[in-house]
């Protein structure tokens, strides 16, 4: 079978226990959690006066998530570590001035958060262009600089979000919010959920031929964006309107995106399928088992992820709009997300469903997760007007 | 939603059964195409629900599909589809089909949670997708040394010797199987939570209790028995609209396109409405500060309610919904803007009807509502600058904080919004605001006007004069426009002119003329009327010149008129600068434009007391909890499902043979099932040889 060498390092590691798990790691593994307790400790302290409980429960319950994500999946660390230190020097450099945004040489062209998501953009499209050098003269340095561009645009975005955060309370203390309340924020954390999940997959499977295809619809959503801070001014910083000022919508909507991220990945991964089923760019891309196996499993989280976001919402919508679901156009087309996509899982799962059928339908997929999150707010109208266009 | 599982143990044949009527209407049912073609349905229906608004007014859709498609639509439920009689017998028949897919698969779905399978033969073993011979040792030690090295990969390990030889079987993920139970029953727990919940008690109610929607407007009072519904219901939904100081005890359900009255347990009173503000003037909360009022017990509760913190009272949860104006007091300067009208002040309620004027210029006054709070952009975009892709980019760097020059936002103060509606029945909307506003160097009065829901505004700018007042304006608009003072600005316009030119005293008759006749005209219809007359007397050619000709008449008329003004007010008289030009030239655009105004008069907003009203939601929900309930049970299913594989390892060896039998199963075919076999069999085969004797034994 295909028994990698890290293929069968990772089942080890899955299935031996969680004391196995634990005796594996590294002295880094043990410094990384030393270091997110610190950190943890020192917000807690200095956040003393203004922590209500959500901000504690958050605190508490994110900070070994973090640590169990970075034993679990390496690279995680780093990049973490790496956007705190970036993150945190923005904040030195800002020292609570907004106006060094267009003075300080680091903010202006590199940290400040239009800068950082400009950089993130531009990173984006040249990792696009390097996997796809890499496919198609199958040149493996030119997928390495693809891996490594697509891990400096996660960098950048998750930095520029950081600062984003920061810039807003820096406007007013009043202002302040978590950047995902608008179209123009959630396109950010679409392309970082996707890139992350995807460079999962990448080092799971030990394949860099897939990022090719997962890199256009980023590339895409990144097209998007720029038109829409350009054309629209949509980049603008603007305080929460009432409805969102809530708890709920800083978990409601990055778990949404991790759903929409993981759809859009086995999306991607199953138009490669399709084309290599059909001998186009077969040599080139992974055995067919290899992506149906990374479409299913995309499908699944991304599937466990918008459940739990759908359920979140219908929490939320229940204190904000006062019934937990109200047929609001967003939220039925949130259920026929849900509803394709447990049907797709029930036909592999239970009727045992391979190949060409499940390709088209996790493509076409796309479609409908495309309408959900961008056409009904072109559309139609509903309680969502604050996604509109 | 039956659950035919690849696992290839199960093969095992079903006993011929009885198949009646019964059981196959049984097996219809509970089978997974009948649940997926139920959801296909439900999706399709939902999507028509998203496509067509719902719960429109009926006069909505009757504009929409016209008189033919309106019924059509109306009887298969289309404007309330998620309500719809045949919406809700699919949501039942799902939770059926459901139901009975639970019944049937929980008893086997147990037996395999429990199941060893200690049984297995040896043929069926060879079948596996996944099997193989491996060498190694037999004996106690081998076994322990297998079983213990199975056991740290996470299984559950039970050795059985038997007559034909020893099995040892593992067994993982066990749980996978209570995934499918969890998942289903959430699937059960929501609908009927959200049928409870829904539209279906009310339904009932009004079947059973004989209830009538009321359609129009009527009095709480006058509101009859069979329109109200008892504060003993246990499912409803309604509105609750209440002023400042004062309360309300009843709330009103829409019902298709009538209402139905719920009665409440509790009465509610709003002692105050506040809505803050950010400085780019969104709102920024919106709280009602509240004492409800047991209605049985007295008890009585102060809370504040806001969006995002809905207060529950006795198992009612209460929303701030949204706002309204309830009831301002306004205080209104009726200013002519035509002859014979009188000016006057009087006092108007928003909400409350009034007729104003007498004669031809009667109008019913609608005060429809009051905003304390206008921010307006006052920024003026400069076009001219060239914006190259390099300046663009530079924009946008640095902070998402927009960039000064971007934005100037203002508070431009008060507006009120009123109908004015003539004896025909013909109204028009006007929007006017309280304080003047600046723009292009100079203050004004500004008041929008539109025939349709469906225009914009078109707004009627008048200029203040150097105190600030509109009375400058107001009285040089009566005076070019009353035909009987045409003649006296016409005479001292010929005058001045005569004396500043030097000219002829034979051509004064002529300049009276003109004057005259270019006053007139612009009586009947303002700058439009003088536009079309060039356009239909004057050759192409000279039409520029003559409508320079034109303006330069009325610009002075109007500055005659002016001074006439100043000396009956024995002012002393002015020379024309060029911010009196520039006033002259404002009043005669706003004097034209008066024409076009629709209304004989101006409203002018000179105080007010601001009432406000909240408009609460109330809600009685039974059902949340179930559906929280299956929420939860939901997502720990789907997990279950997903992320716990379940995997049964055996290691045979039968008496004789001599090398060991080992074969995995697991109940979804993927490909780490093939990996974690080769792993297992190249671990087991150094384990289970490791024992001392050589392998094949």
């Amino acid at each position: 079978m295909l028994a990698t060498q890290s293929e069968t390092q990772f089942l080890d590691e899955q299935d031996a226990g969680w004391k196995a798990f634990v005796r594996r790691l590294k002295w880094f593994d043990w410094l990384y959690a030393a270091l997110l307790v610190v950190g943890m400790v020192y917000t807690f302290m200095s956040l003393d006066q203004h922590r209500d409980v959500f901000d504690t429960a958050i605190l508490l319950g994110m900070t070994p998530v973090f640590i169990v994500t970075g034993w679990w999946w390496k690279p995680f660390r780093l990049l973490f570590i790496g956007v705190v230190v970036l993150a945190l020097l923005a904040t030195q450099f800002y020292a609570g001035d907004l106006s060094r945004a267009n003075t300080q040489f680091f903010l202006k062209f590199m940290l400040a958060s239009q800068s950082a998501i400009g950089w993130m953009s531009a990173l984006f499209f040249m990792a696009t262009a390097s996997y796809w050098l890499g496919l198609l003269a199958r040149s493996e340095f030119a997928a390495k600089v693809g891996t490594s561009l697509t891990w400096a645009a996660v960098v950048m975005g998750v930095t520029g979000m950081l600062v984003r955060w920061h810039e807003s309370y820096l406007i007013a203390p009043d202002y302040g919010h978590i950047p995902v309340s608008n179209l123009y924020e959630v396109f950010v954390l679409f392309c970082i959920i996707t890139a992350l999940l995807y460079l999962y997959y990448e080092g799971r499977y030990a394949t860099r031929a897939m990022g090719a295809f997962v890199l256009v619809v980023i590339s895409a959503a990144v097209g998007f964006l720029l038109w829409y801070a350009l054309a629209r001014e949509a980049s603008d910083i603007q305080p929460l309107i009432p409805a969102l000022q809530s708890y709920w919508m800083k978990i409601h909507v990055p778990a949404n995106f991790i759903g929409y991220g993981a759809f859009s990945v086995a999306a991607m991964v199953s138009v490669a399928w399709l084309l290599a089923d059909r001998g186009i760019l077969a040599s080139r891309l992974p055995a067919l088992e290899v992506l149906d196996d990374v479409m299913y499993r995309a499908i699944a989280i991304g599937f466990a992820f918008f459940t739990l976001a759908t359920i979140l919402g219908a929490l939320w919508a229940a204190e904000a709009w006062g019934t937990y679901w109200q047929w609001d156009p967003k939220e039925t087309w949130a259920l026929i997300v849900w509803l394709n996509y447990a049907a797709w899982l029930h036909m592999r799962l239970t009727k045992g469903l391979r190949g060409a059928m499940l390709a088209w339908w996790a493509t076409i997929g796309l479609v409908v997760v495309t309408f959900a999150f961008l056409g009904v707010n072109m559309f139609l109208s509903g309680l969502h007007s604050y996604g509109s266009l | 939603m039956s659950d035919s599982s690849s696992d290839t143990l199960r093969a095992e044949a079903v006993s011929p059964r009885q198949r009646n009527f019964a059981n196959q209407l049984f097996e219809l049912v509970s089978s997974m195409r009948f649940a997926i073609s139920l959801l296909t349905l439900l999706a399709v229906a939902s999507i028509v629900g998203t496509v067509l608004k719902q719960n429109e007014p009926y006069n909505n859709y009757l504009n929409q599909f016209g008189p033919f498609w309106f019924p059509l639509f109306e009887s298969l439920g289309l404007y309330a589809v998620y309500n719809a009689v045949w919406f809700l017998v699919i949501l039942a028949f799902l939770v059926l089909s459901t139901s009975l897919c639970i019944a049937r698969q929980t008893p086997h779905m147990l037996k395999e949670m429990r199941s060893w399978r200690e049984h297995a033969q040896e043929v069926s073993l060879r079948q596996f997708a996944h099997h193989a011979e491996i060498a190694g040792d037999v004996g106690e030690q081998a076994q322990g040394a297998a079983s213990h090295y199975l056991a740290r990969q996470g299984f559950r390990v039970r050795t059985v010797v038997r007559d034909d030889g020893t099995l040892i079987v593992a067994r993982a993920g066990r749980f996978n199987r209570l995934g499918y139970f969890l998942a289903h029953i959430a699937i059960v727990l929501i609908c009927l939570g959200g049928l409870l919940d829904g539209n279906l008690p009310l339904k009932l109610q009004m079947w059973l209790g004989n209830k009538q929607i009321l359609q129009g407007v009527a009095m709480m009072g006058d509101v009859p028995a069979s329109a109200r519904l008892g504060d003993g219901n246990f499912s409803f939904r309604g509105n609750l609209f209440v002023p400042e100081g004062k309360s309300q005890s009843a709330a009103v359900l829409n019902v298709r396109d009538g209402i139905l009255i719920q009665e409440l347990p509790f009465s509610l009173s709003l002692k105050k409405f506040t809505i803050d503000h950010y400085t780019t003037g969104a709102p920024k909360r919106f709280a009602s500060e509240v004492v409800v009022t047991d209605r049985k017990t007295g008890e009585q509760v102060e809370r504040t309610i806001e969006v995002n913190k809905p207060f529950t009272f006795n198992g009612i949860t209460i929303y701030q919904a949204s706002f309204e104006d309830g009831g301002s007091q306004l205080q209104l300067h009726l200013k002519a803007l035509k002859q014979g009208v009188l000016s006057q002040a009087f006092q108007a309620e928003v909400g409350v009807n009034q007729s104003i004027g007498t004669g031809d210029s009667a109008r019913t006054l609608e005060v429809t509502g009051f905003r304390p709070i206008n921010v307006e952009n006052m920024a003026v975009r400069d076009d001219s600058q060239a914006t190259s892709l390099a300046m663009s980019v530079n924009k946008h760097l640095g902070s998402a904080v927009s960039k000064p020059g971007d934005k100037d936002l203002h508070d431009v103060g008060p507006s009120f919004s009123y109908k004015l509606r003539d004896a025909a029945g013909q109204a028009r909307e006007y929007n006017t605001f309280m304080r003047p506003v600046q723009q292009d160097g100079r203050w004004w009065m500004i008041s929008g006007m539109r025939n349709s829901p469906q225009e914009e505004f078109r707004f009627l700018r008048m200029p203040l004069d150097d105190e600030g007042k509109l009375d400058t304006f107001l009285s040089l608009h009566a005076a070019i426009q009353n035909p009987a003072l045409t003649k006296a600005i016409a005479n001292r316009f010929a005058q001045t002119a005569l004396q500043q030119q030097g000219s002829n005293a034979s051509v004064r008759p002529k300049l009276v003329e003109t004057a005259e006749r270019t006053l007139t005209l612009f009586q009947v219809d303002g700058l439009k009327s003088v536009a079309d007359f060039i356009e239909t007397q004057v050759p192409a050619p000279q039409r520029e010149a003559a409508a320079g000709v034109f303006l330069k008449v009325l610009y002075g008329c109007v500055w005659e008129a002016w001074q006439m003004q100043r000396e009956a007010d024995h002012l002393p008289a002015q020379d024309l600068d060029e911010a009196r030009a520039m006033f002259v030239r404002a009043v005669l655009a706003a004097s034209s434009d008066t024409l076009h105004y629709g209304a004989p008069y101006f409203l002018q907003l000179s105080g007010y007391n601001e009432v406000k009203a909240s408009v609460f939601q109330v809600t009685r929900s039974p059902g949340q909890p179930v559906v929280y309930l299956g929420s939860a049970l939901l997502v720990a299913g789907i997990l279950c499902m997903l992320y716990i594989r379940e995997r049964r390892l055996y290691l045979w060896r039968a008496v004789n043979a001599h090398s060991w039998l080992i074969a995995m199963s697991a109940n979804r075919r993927s490909l780490d099932v093939g990996l974690e076999f080769a792993k297992h069999q190249q671990a087991l085969t150094h384990t289970l040889s490791r024992s001392g004797a050589a392998p094949g034994q």
